[in-house]
């Protein structure tokens, strides 16, 4: 039944791509036909999937499509249900925001049409990736989600940077798909056959047990964006338009983790403890770099984009530590961290859209993506100035919102390598702790500018203090996504311990006292380790405050308006303000060497003042200079070493045929 | 009855913490050969400021206003997880130490939204610097608390003390290390010389002050209360996790007449080591403070390996 | 539990973290009287280590040792460095570290790393001297460290100092010392050498006005 209800999801959402083919004719069947299929589809797909997690299933089918000997496998688990229902939440919520915001294209020279197809046919390739159990079905889905967000990542192609980005962003989508399918085919070549069934019982030496690891933590790793191969991120996720941005960096990315973990955790298995640390390691580097350049970043989206590769990190982080866990020998704590991780991608997606949807509500309304020209908005866009601080204190985990939860998860994992017998391990993992401690810190700092920069002050630009409040159908989708990361941060334990089948299914190892704890209290390990009440907490910080407020409305209340202070010159001028490269100023300045920034001031002076001052800041990523360059320049020589072979003369063409015929017919014979 | 005694706590931190900074005050003015104002003056500017009115910016919105209630109640919050006098205290099961961390954070996220509300140069200029500082001491922090959780291994406050106090007088290296470490942090937290100044309203120095600028009133009043009721959290928690002898076991009021006594001597004596160290030392220029805190953290840092290399080996 | 070592074993852990912290100490101070107060204070500690052990263990010949160590180490040693600073007029140069933190953070992986290193020689001895090895492995290596990372002539003659007194630490520690002839030696060595040092600093800065190492690169044959 939750099968069939998830085959029906991606019907309809193909049904949508359909029709969106009529709508260039009738913008009104964009709006409510392909959008509201949309989001029904994403509703069933969403109710599939917490079926199957509630019920604990493993319904399989084969479709008679793809090749004659080679129908497609398909199968709905808990693992591939939790992810599931992420996709469907977030389908359903970003097609609601669309009806309003798809507005903005009513009179673009872009088509209504090509968004419509391509977002069903990226939704129902990332569904269908959830669904594959067999190579050849994954990977064609793969392809099918890989190409289709190329085309809305150059949905506005007018734009030549935009046109860039699409393509660094398929290059290196091909070179992630690349190695994961190298990686299925060493797996099918040790195992009999495509279905993950028979990956399962391949035998895999730990050499080629490695190099599978290896080459899907490299496609898969491409794809999530961890470091140092991430650089297509930032640059194709902001250029979507919005609701897409929110797809792709709030469930994309998850589908990549969702494939990692499959093919890691379920597929090959038995886990070395070396690859642990690799992931713990290359998440921790993720996590601080993300972190530190989307502090640097002045674009709204490009922030955000930033910060998913920081999350992505931090989630990385929380699987290597399973890892080491399980592959020492301490299966519970190593589903500990499986855990965290799970419900850190959970978090992050409803944390990380509802951003990117609040981001595109600014931009719908006053038509700015860039931080040093908004301020103000709190005044402008009252209610998306809330759910944008839901979002911010949530990303920021900080309590008692969700985003802490998984923090604090990973944080009690790593508290544990006491159990572990290796002592570098135990130094180790303190140390990377340590690290995510300093992430979460600057995530502080980072979403404190974000809020601050464009919510709070004075309006920098004209058209930002004319900006109004967005419709309807834009508030409604935020709102939903802000009451999640609330509920999910007060009420964590209940969550977990539906999710906790999933580790008990994946590494067959059961999950020890999540399964005992109440649903007011959160206790990992044991009672005495470690306890966490969020709703008691919110209880206490409500009491103490009401109280508080209580005690000074008592006396007449007695509040004035005045003047801001402005040290006795009068008047201060929004240009007076920090901006969002000043706030960002003290960290640039003592971790310079992160950023491959160039600064020059140009003070013209006539005899006695400055008679006007340049002040130029170049930040750029330090991964193009130091990775992508080199490779370029490298794939550049060979291909003129080999472009020696063209001539042009097209007798030595023939003559290349004619020695190509005499070899095969001498290695036939 | 423990909940009784939590809640006794609470008031305890809440309204003892103003004759915390009353006491620091008082030492600091004489070991300046000045006039010290009385013990209780925190009290009589706390309620001064109830009573004046409150002016607000035209554009502040609604965030600045419900921002002193959320910095309060987080502190009051925090304060009510922290065994003062007996270390069975029912709520400190609801958050542990890195709840602890996350609410401080908290309230420093909202102070600093509120200083970029009104829109000067100071309020955005305090908050900048308020989250650099943070983000540079809040790993260490967690470092020293890591030291604390793996020793004890726990991150429950009430649990953790009873370990170390079972344990009995044991010489750790790493507790030197990480007791020091989070001397430093603390001092750069609750915004003491050398990295901030809670006297000045300069504008090259401020950190703290510069966020609540434009805060008067009855807002002010809470802020600086917050703000006194953290300076004596941290005081505590160095205090009783590292030197937690004296502190009461069993709700006897023998045992808690002690308990009293011992941490009113303790925080007393750390009051008098602050201020001496607060006289010795400079205040330092802004881009000096990266350097201490990484010294903080290298102390918390190595807190952690002389654990681990010297000390775990031994838990059985 | 580590309570239920002997207050001897937990002494000497204290001891052993407190030197690796003047270890660090030595890598962060940029200032030359400062790296020598650093160095005196890891000379006095060291002393009392040597004390410790004689008294606990009964060793009465590493009482000598204790009192060499400390008036070469602790004042000798850094009372003549402090005079050749001040006559160098060097008090005031602050050492440029190309990255003060980078030196910091390898410090810690030295540290980590020669835990490792220490690990496997457990079968051959008691857990306690396996850990004070590492300890003493990593006080030598962070003594090269600084060796490498400046260039001013005094803190190497500091760091190599640092690496002799890592050395030292662990023979104390975990062999009750070395024979008084060559404990003897050895400091009479140390003193030679800072005799030596002494001189040479002369020369090299009349040579080449200037006690920065890196000069020296002037030297070589090689056109210019």
């Amino acid at each position: 039944m939750p099968l069939s209800l998830a085959l029906l999801s991606i019907v309809g959402v193909l049904a949508s791509a359909l029709i969106s083919f009529g709508t260039d004719r009738a913008p009104w069947l964009f709006r409510f036909v392909v959008l509201g299929l949309l989001a029904v589809s994403g509703l069933t797909a969403t109710a599939a999937g917490v079926w199957v997690l509630l019920t604990n299933q493993n319904l399989a089918i084969e479709l008679a499509l793809g090749l004659p000997w080679l129908p497609w496998h398909l199968r709905l688990d808990a693992l591939s249900g939790f992810f599931f229902a992420i996709v469907g939440l977030i389908t359903f919520v970003t097609s609601l925001y669309a009806v309003n915001y798809s507005r903005e294209f009513q009179n673009s020279p872009y088509s209504y049409s090509t968004l419509g197809v391509f977002t069903g046919l990226f939704i129902a390739g990332m569904l269908l990736v959830l669904l594959a159990d067999d190579g050849y079905a994954f990977m064609v889905a793969w392809e099918l989600m890989s190409l289709s967000s190329y085309f809305l990542v150059v949905y506005q192609h007018l734009n030549e940077s935009n046109r860039r980005a699409g393509f660094l962003y398929l290059l290196m989508a091909h070179v992630g798909g690349l190695s994961i399918l190298l990686s299925f085919g060493v797996m099918v070549g040790f195992g009999d056959g495509f279905s993950f069934a028979a990956m399962r019982q391949a035998a895999l030496s730990p050499l080629w047990a490695s190099i599978v690891f290896g080459l899907a933590f490299f496609g898969f790793g491409m794809k999530a964006g961890l470091v140092p191969i991430h650089a297509w991120l930032p640059e194709a996720h902001p250029v979507a338009p919005s609701h897409i941005s929110a797809l792709m960096s709030g469930v994309m990315l998850k589908v990549a983790i969702y494939g990692f973990i499959r093919v890691v955790f379920d597929l090959v298995g038995d886990l070395l403890w070396w690859w642990g640390l690799l992931i713990l390691f290359v998440g921790a580097a993720s996590a601080l770099l993300g972190i530190l350049y989307a502090l640097m970043q002045n674009n709204s989206k490009r922030l955000l984009a930033y910060s998913s590769i920081e999350n992505v990190g931090i989630i990385f982080t929380a699987l290597g530590l399973a890892i080491l866990f399980i592959s020492t020998g301490h299966p519970v704590l190593g589903a500990l961290g499986f855990l965290a991780a799970l419900y850190h991608s959970l978090n992050h997606a409803l944390f990380k859209s509802l951003l990117f949807l609040g981001a595109g509500a600014i931009a719908h309304s006053s038509h700015e993506y860039n931080l040093e020209r908004m301020g103000g908005l709190i005044h402008k866009l009252p209610y998306t100035a809330v759910f944008f601080l839901i979002g911010c204190i949530s990303i920021a985990s900080l309590p008692p919102f969700n985003g802490f939860v998984s923090e604090w998860l990973i944080f009690q994992t790593a508290l544990q390598t006491t159990a572990l017998e290796s002592g570098i391990l135990r130094l180790i993992i303190p140390i990377t702790a340590a690290v995510l401690a300093l992430t979460g810190a600057l995530a502080v700092a980072c979403f404190v500018k974000l809020y601050g920069i464009a919510f709070l002050g004075l309006p920098r630009t004209r058209h930002v203090k004319h900006a109004r409040e967005v419709g309807g159908s834009m508030l409604a989708s935020q709102a939903i996504l802000a009451v999640l990361c609330f509920l999910f941060g007060i009420f964590p334990a209940l969550t977990l311990q539906t999710l906790a089948v999933i580790p008990e299914k994946i590494l067959a190892t059961p999950v020890g006292e999540f399964a005992a704890s109440s649903w007011l209290w959160l206790t990992p390990i044991s009672a005495d380790v470690a306890s966490y009440s969020p709703a008691l907490l919110l209880l206490g910080i409500v009491v103490v405050g009401f109280l508080g407020w209580l005690l000074l409305r008592l006396k007449k209340p007695c509040v004035r308006r005045a003047d801001t202070w402005d040290c006795g010159f009068g008047g201060g001028t929004a240009r007076m303000q920090y901006t969002a490269t000043s706030f960002a100023m003290p960290i640039r300045h003592i971790l310079s060497p992160v950023w491959h920034s160039s600064e020059t001031i140009d003070e013209q002076r006539d005899d006695l003042r400055p008679v006007s001052i340049k002040h130029e800041l170049h930040i750029a990523d330090r991964s193009w200079p130091v990775l992508y360059l080199p490779i370029l320049h490298y794939v550049q020589w060979v291909a003129r070493r080999i472009g020696v072979v063209q001539t042009g003369n097209i007798r030595v063409y023939l003559m290349y045929s004619f020695f190509t015929l005499l070899a095969i017919l001498w290695i036939v014979t | 009855m423990d909940w009784l005694l939590a809640l006794l706590q609470t008031a305890l931190f809440v309204f003892g913490a103003p004759l915390l900074l009353g006491w620091i005050k008082r030492l600091k003015a004489l070991s300046q050969n000045r006039q010290p104002a009385p013990v209780w003056q925190p009290y009589r500017d706390l309620r001064r400021l109830f009573h004046k009115e409150v002016v607000i910016a035209h554009h502040a919105s609604w965030l600045f206003r419900i921002t002193p209630y959320i910095v309060f109640g987080a502190v009051v919050l925090v304060a009510s997880v922290v065994p003062l006098l007996v270390t069975s205290l029912p709520t400190a099961a609801i958050a542990d130490v890195i709840v602890l961390v996350g609410f401080f954070a908290l309230g420093r996220f909202f102070l600093a939204l509120a200083g970029m509300d009104i829109g000067t140069a100071f309020g955005g200029m305090g908050a900048s610097r308020e989250m650099t500082i943070a983000s540079m001491a809040e790993p260490a922090m967690l470092m020293a608390v890591f030291t604390l959780a793996m020793t004890a291994s726990t991150t429950n406050l009430s649990t953790a003390m009873l370990t170390i106090l079972h344990e009995g007088l044991v010489l750790r290296p790493s507790f030197i290390f990480a007791a020091l470490g989070l001397m430093m942090v603390a001092v750069a937290e609750t915004g003491r010389i050398p990295v901030d100044n809670p006297a000045t309203h300069l504008e090259l120095t401020m950190v703290h002050e510069a966020m609540i600028l434009e805060y008067s009133g009855r807002y002010l009043a809470l802020i600086e209360w917050a703000a006194q009721i953290k300076l004596m959290v941290y005081g505590v928690l160095v205090l009783n996790l590292f030197f937690p002898w004296g502190i009461a076991t069993e709700t006897t009021t023998n045992a808690l007449l002690i308990g009293s006594v011992v941490i009113l001597a303790k925080l007393m004596l750390l009051a008098l080591i602050l201020v001496v160290s607060e006289t010795v030392v400079a205040k330092m220029r802004l881009f000096r403070i990266p350097q201490y805190l990484s010294f903080a953290f290298l102390l918390c840092l190595l807190g952690a390996l002389s654990h681990v290399i010297l000390e775990a080996g031994y838990i059985i | 539990m580590l309570s239920h070592l002997s207050l001897y074993e937990q002494a000497i852990f204290v001891l052993a973290a407190l030197l690796l912290y003047t270890c660090f100490s030595l890598l962060a101070h940029t200032r030359l009287l400062d790296l020598i107060r650093a160095f005196a204070w890891q000379g006095v500690l060291l002393a009392a280590t040597c004390a410790l052990v004689a008294w606990v263990l009964e060793q009465p010949h590493l009482y000598i040792s204790a009192i060499l160590t400390l008036s070469l180490k602790g004042f000798l040693i850094p009372f003549a460095l402090h005079r050749l600073v001040i006559k160098l007029k060097l008090q005031h140069t602050v050492e440029k570290v190309s990255s003060p933190t980078t030196v910091l953070l390898s410090g810690v992986g030295l540290v980590i790393f020669s835990y490792y290193v220490a690990l496997p020689i457990e079968q051959l001895s008691t857990e306690i001297t396996r850990n004070v090895i590492a300890i003493s492995l990593a006080m030598v290596l962070l003594g090269m460290l600084l060796l490498i990372s400046r260039s001013q002539a005094v803190s190497q003659v500091v760091g190599f100092m640092a690496v002799e007194n890592g050395l030292f630490f662990a023979a104390v520690v975990s062999t009750y010392g070395m024979p008084m002839v060559v404990e003897l030696g050895v400091a009479f060595d140390v003193l030679v050498a800072m005799v030596l040092f002494g001189v040479f600093f002369f020369q090299i800065k009349d040579n080449l006005d200037s006690l920065d190492v890196d000069q020296m690169n002037r030297l070589s044959e090689v056109d210019e």
